[in-house]
This record gives structure tokens, C-alpha cells and sequence, in this order.
């Protein structure tokens, strides 16, 4: 596993480089890369951005370290994202988000044992008239109630095991 | 009206060729038939002001750009990410190419090279729509070189962000863009100044909803945006709605409609008949607290009115509260929003907004006493004015304006407290 000289990487890698006045400005799209490759910001995928941008990989991890859509540790397959901010907990986010994670029995920011969710709450994701909502793989899931969310629970259950066996 | 949610009543003006057929790219062409300064002149005109909260006028802020520089940009705010705002993703999602053309009359107006849009890094899905439409764009030379035959060139990106409050604040967005901590910059040099913006070159950042104005002023001309609103706040707005109304959502209004027409007769009234409101953020969450008083009710939406009743329209991100909410869980609220959000850089805001959360906590288990109620006062007090950037006085306004406004319900959660004395 890597992304420097993975083909799957090299287009979107030149794209972002492109793009740019500074080889650093692409320090950001290509921790997504990263991310992509190994579910995660590991200390690999962070010295391989800094080789490919000419960074030092410490400054490559404090830029990952500041933002939180660069995860620090491995999350489940399906990182749900609940936001609980102002607007959300006024219309039963801070319910829906206690409900969702004694559903799944994980604690906050915990994983399911099985590898499959990880659930932890965020600030406002700019949906604040679908509330409750959240973020599953950085895609949107809005106006959820408890039956909508068991229905797609058990989707995404059948899709990665669809994926695992396909 | 709609000039910006067009796609309310446009079926596919997300498509180029529907959005064509509305009059796109007409704001563009026009432009590009005039000088560069004569564009400003029309967007001084229109009376248009920024819509990303500060609601400075949008002319005046593209005349700072210095004419002799060989290098400009320009960056598009859509980083989006204050408490109750939502206004720039249905325009971004539902009318993506008017935003584009918005930005490129803004480029051709202060002869930018490049415009950057940056997004908030959960906006990822309308990062890809938006590659999508600029790629379209590049084949039929509304991007690139030689816009239109014009001979003006200019390039467009995207840039997501990961997370990140602050850089919706400019310099910590330009810092972010640059591949540095999302931390804001000593001004000045200003970003519209050489030194101070992208690259050090000289920048406008424009919020979504401000250059997605832009086409109308253009292909209409400044008089028809001008006779929309009032006198100082011209133009429509996007208010996004949140909290107990029946109807939250997107609304499209001329600035100047009373908070009363908007949550009543648009956001249907209170969420539950039988509870009366009580509170609003009509800013977001930075943005000073009203009670919603009759007074305030029939205030007008603009700039001008709204500093008369205490609060600012700011990016009109109107969070309403009915009777049954407690006010010092509002401030713990929007405390732990700041908090996280804090970057760390200045010490007010960063240790401000720690014990801000650490005194309110103890206040809403009923272990405060009423002296906390006074030493959060007093650390808000302290941290205003006190930052490189707003966030510290954005942290300040609720505990400042709730306790102003609502000290009961600050009281009776210290008053059981204070029997056993401090």
C-alpha cells in the first residue's frame, strides 16, 4: 500500500499540484489521498505527502493534527458524524445522537466491534433545517428519525457484506 | 423574486444549458465589454455588501485592489461553517454556475490570474459538482484563456477545506490555502493589499452569496438590484431559518422584511402551537441573542435597523428559540462551538473559551454559585477586543447577550448552589 507510485493516485496527484503557485498549497487534497489509501492519517501516508510536496513530515502532521476531517486513529468502515449544534439539539439531535450510539453500543467517538460504525458527534455541517442529520463517509444523511436510521444501519451492514464476499 | 435561489423556480439551472437559456453568462459578457473599473463602478453602484456577516460594500472592497499589480486572485468563501447558516450550499448546489460567473466578473474586475473556491471540507460532494462545472465551463471558454474572446484570461479551482471554523475567517482561509495551519494573519498588510493576500499578492475573498449577486447586477444593472431593500441594505437576502419554526429552511426575501413577515408568514410561526418564542440568534451563533419581543419582531431585516435593536444580520443565520429553552443551555451550547473551533493561536480566545465551558458546565449541574454567573461575564468581557480575528469576540456575544438578557435563567441555577455558600 501507498500512494506514491500507486496508479490510482498519480492523476489526482498531478491535478492538485497543478493547481497551485506552491507544491505545499497541495499539503491538504493530498492527506485525503492518504486518508483514502489507509482509512486513516498514519505516519506513512504523512511522510509520503511530505516527500512528494518537499514538506518536513512534522509540518505534514500538524496540518493534520488541526483539522478534524483528517482521522487520527482507524474509524469503522461507516464514520457516522452526527451533528449536535445548536439548531440540531433544538429539533432532538442530542437525543437522536445518545439513541444511535446505545443502538450500536459504542461509547463517543467509539467503534463498533465488528469494525462497521464509528459515531461521534460534530459541529454544524451547514443542514440545519434536516435536522437530525448526519454525516456518514462525509456524505450527507438528513431528516432522520430512529426508524430511518435502523433501515439504513441495516443497508450499509448488507452493502459491506455484499463487498466483502463480492 | 428569486435572484439567487433560482433553482426554486428553474427546473435544472444547475445544468449549462438551462442556465444559459435564464440569462447566464449575459452578467459575464457584458462585463467583459466594459473596463475593469467601469465593473466596479456598477457593483459601487448596486449599493451590494458582503454576505458573509461583516456586510462590508462589495465595490468598494474590489476598488482596493491595486490596478499595477501584475498578479491577483480571488477566493471564493464557502467555507460555511457558522451555527445555523446554510444558505451557500443550496445556492452552490442548486445554481452552481451562477456562483462561477458571479466570481468570474469579480476576477475580470480586479484582472485576477486565478480564483480559488474554498469550500468546508464536509461540502465534498459539491466540490466534485462544482470540478464538474468548471471543466464545462473550460470547453466552451467561459474558463481558461480568452475568456468569451475577450483576451482576459483566468483559471478556477477548488479547495476543500477539513474541518476547520476558522477558515472561514479570511487570513486563516488564505493561510489554509497556502498548506499552513488554518490560523489567522496580523493585518495589516490587508489581504487586498500586496504582501497580505494569496501568495502575498493582493486578494479579494468574497463570500458564495455575495458573488452569486453579481450576475444579476451586471446583466440588470445596479438601479434594478439598488430598487430591491432598503436605502443602506439593497439587494435580496438568503435567510436561513432554524430552530422551533414549522417550517425551517432557505428564504429568499428583499432585504429590509421584518423578522415577523419572515418566521411567521415564510417559517410558519412556532413549532409547537402551544409554546410562545422566546429568543433568536439572528446571526448564528456569533451574533448577539434578542428576545423576541414585539418590538423585535417588527424590525426590519437590514443592516441599519438591526444595530438599533442590539444584534447584527451579519449572514442572517436566524436560530429561534421558544419558551421552553433554557438559556444558559443556549451559552454552554454555543460555548463548546467556540471552543472547539478556538484555533489556539490567541490566548483570550483560547483559554476564554476553556473555562467559559468549564464555569457553565458547573452552573448548569447546579454545583455554581452566583458569583460564576459574574466571572463568565467577566472572562467574555475580557476576551472581546482582545484577538487577531472575531472568533474571540464571536465566543463573547452569548454569554454577554444571554446574561444581559435572560439572567433568570442564569439565576436559578445557582440559586440552590449559593445556599451552601462559595
Amino acid at each position: 500500500m501507498a500512494i506514491i507510485g500507486n496508479p490510482k493516485y498519480q492523476d489526482r496527484i498531478q491535478h492538485h499540484l497543478g493547481k497551485y503557485e506552491t507544491k505545499r498549497s497541495a499539503v491538504m487534497p493530498l492527506l485525503y489521498l492518504a486518508q483514502e489509501e489507509y482509512g486513516w492519517i498514519n505516519q506513512q501516508g504523512m511522510e509520503e505527502v511530505a516527500r512528494i510536496l518537499d514538506m518536513d513530515p512534522t509540518q505534514v502532521k500538524s496540518i493534520a493534527g488541526f483539522y478534524t476531517m483528517y482521522s487520527e486513529k482507524p474509524k469503522g468502515k461507516y464514520w457516522l458524524q452526527v451533528c449536535t449544534d445548536l439548531p440540531c439539539a433544538l429539533r432532538g439531535a442530542d437525543e437522536f445522537h445518545a439513541w444511535l450510539k446505545d443502538e450500536l453500543g459504542v461509547e463517543e467517538g467509539g467503534t463498533t466491534d465488528d469494525g462497521m460504525f464509528t459515531v461521534e458527534h460534530v459541529m454544524c455541517l451547514a443542514a440545519c433545517d434536516k435536522a437530525p442529520m448526519l454525516q456518514c463517509n462525509f456524505h450527507y444523511v438528513e431528516n432522520l428519525g430512529q426508524e430511518k436510521m435502523r433501515e439504513l444501519l441495516a443497508q450499509w451492514r448488507q452493502e459491506a457484506a455484499q463487498l466483502a464476499s463480492g | 423574486m428569486h435572484i439567487l435561489l433560482r433553482g426554486r423556480e428553474i427546473d435544472n439551472i444547475e445544468q449549462l444549458e438551462v442556465y444559459e437559456e435564464h440569462g447566464g453568462f449575459e452578467g459575464l459578457k457584458k462585463s467583459l465589454a466594459m473596463s475593469p473599473s467601469e465593473v466596479i463602478d456598477e457593483m459601487k453602484a448596486s449599493g451590494l455588501r458582503g454576505r458573509g456577516g461583516a456586510g462590508f460594500p462589495t465595490g468598494v472592497k474590489w476598488s482596493f485592489i491595486p490596478q499595477h499589480e501584475p498578479l491577483k486572485y480571488v477566493t471564493v468563501n464557502a467555507d460555511e461553517s457558522e451555527t445555523g447558516t446554510f444558505k451557500d450550499r443550496e445556492i452552490m448546489e442548486k445554481n452552481p454556475y451562477q456562483l462561477i460567473e458571479g466570481s468570474l466578473i469579480c476576477s475580470y474586475a480586479v484582472q485576477a490570474k486565478a480564483i480559488y473556491i474554498y469550500l468546508r471540507g464536509e461540502f465534498w460532494d459539491i466540490g466534485t459538482q462544482l470540478d464538474d462545472c468548471i471543466e464545462q465551463l473550460r470547453q466552451k471558454g467561459y474558463v481558461g484563456e480568452n475568456i468569451m474572446g475577450s483576451g482576459y484570461d483566468c483559471e478556477v479551482y477548488t479547495h476543500l477545506g477539513a474541518g476547520a471554523y476558522i477558515c472561514g475567517e479570511e487570513s486563516a482561509l488564505l493561510n489554509s490555502l497556502e498548506g499552513y495551519l488554518g490560523q489567522p494573519r496580523v493585518r495589516p498588510p490587508f489581504p487586498a493589499q500586496k504582501g497580505g493576500g494569496l501568495y502575498k499578492e493582493a486578494t479579494v475573498v468574497n463570500n458564495v452569496e455575495t458573488l452569486a449577486n453579481c450576475p444579476f447586477i451586471m446583466r440588470e444593472g445596479a438601479e434594478a438590484f439598488k430598487a430591491i431593500g432598503t436605502e443602506q441594505s439593497t439587494g435580496n437576502k438568503v435567510y436561513c431559518v432554524s430552530g422551533h419554526v414549522k417550517k425551517p429552511g432557505n428564504y429568499e426575501l428583499p432585504m429590509g422584511t421584518t423578522f415577523r413577515e419572515l418566521l411567521y408568514d415564510h417559517a410558519g410561526g412556532p413549532l409547537y402551537d402551544d409554546r410562545a418564542f422566546k429568543a433568536m440568534l439572528p446571526s448564528g451563533g456569533s451574533g448577539p441573542i434578542v428576545p423576541l419581543s414585539d418590538e423585535v419582531l417588527d424590525t426590519p431585516m437590514s443592516y441599519e435597523h438591526c444595530a438599533n435593536i442590539g444584534t447584527i444580520i451579519g449572514s442572517a443565520s436566524i436560530i429561534v428559540m421558544d419558551e421552553s429553552v433554557d438559556m444558559t443551555w443556549v451559552a454552554s451550547k454555543v460555548t463548546k462551538f467556540f471552543k472547539h473551533e478556538s484555533c489556539g493561536k490567541c490566548t483570550p480566545c483560547r483559554e476564554g473559551t476553556y473555562w467559559l465551558d468549564k464555569v457553565i458546565d458547573r452552573i448548569l449541574d447546579g454545583r455554581g454559585s452566583p458569583d460564576d454567573v459574574q466571572r463568565i461575564a467577566d472572562v467574555a468581557e475580557n476576551m472581546a477586543g482582545t484577538t487577531l480575528c472575531a472568533l474571540g469576540d464571536f465566543a463573547a456575544n452569548p454569554i454577554i447577550h444571554t446574561i444581559k438578557h435572560f439572567p433568570d435563567d442564569f439565576a436559578q441555577h445557582v440559586q440552590a448552589a449559593s445556599a451552601g455558600g462559595d
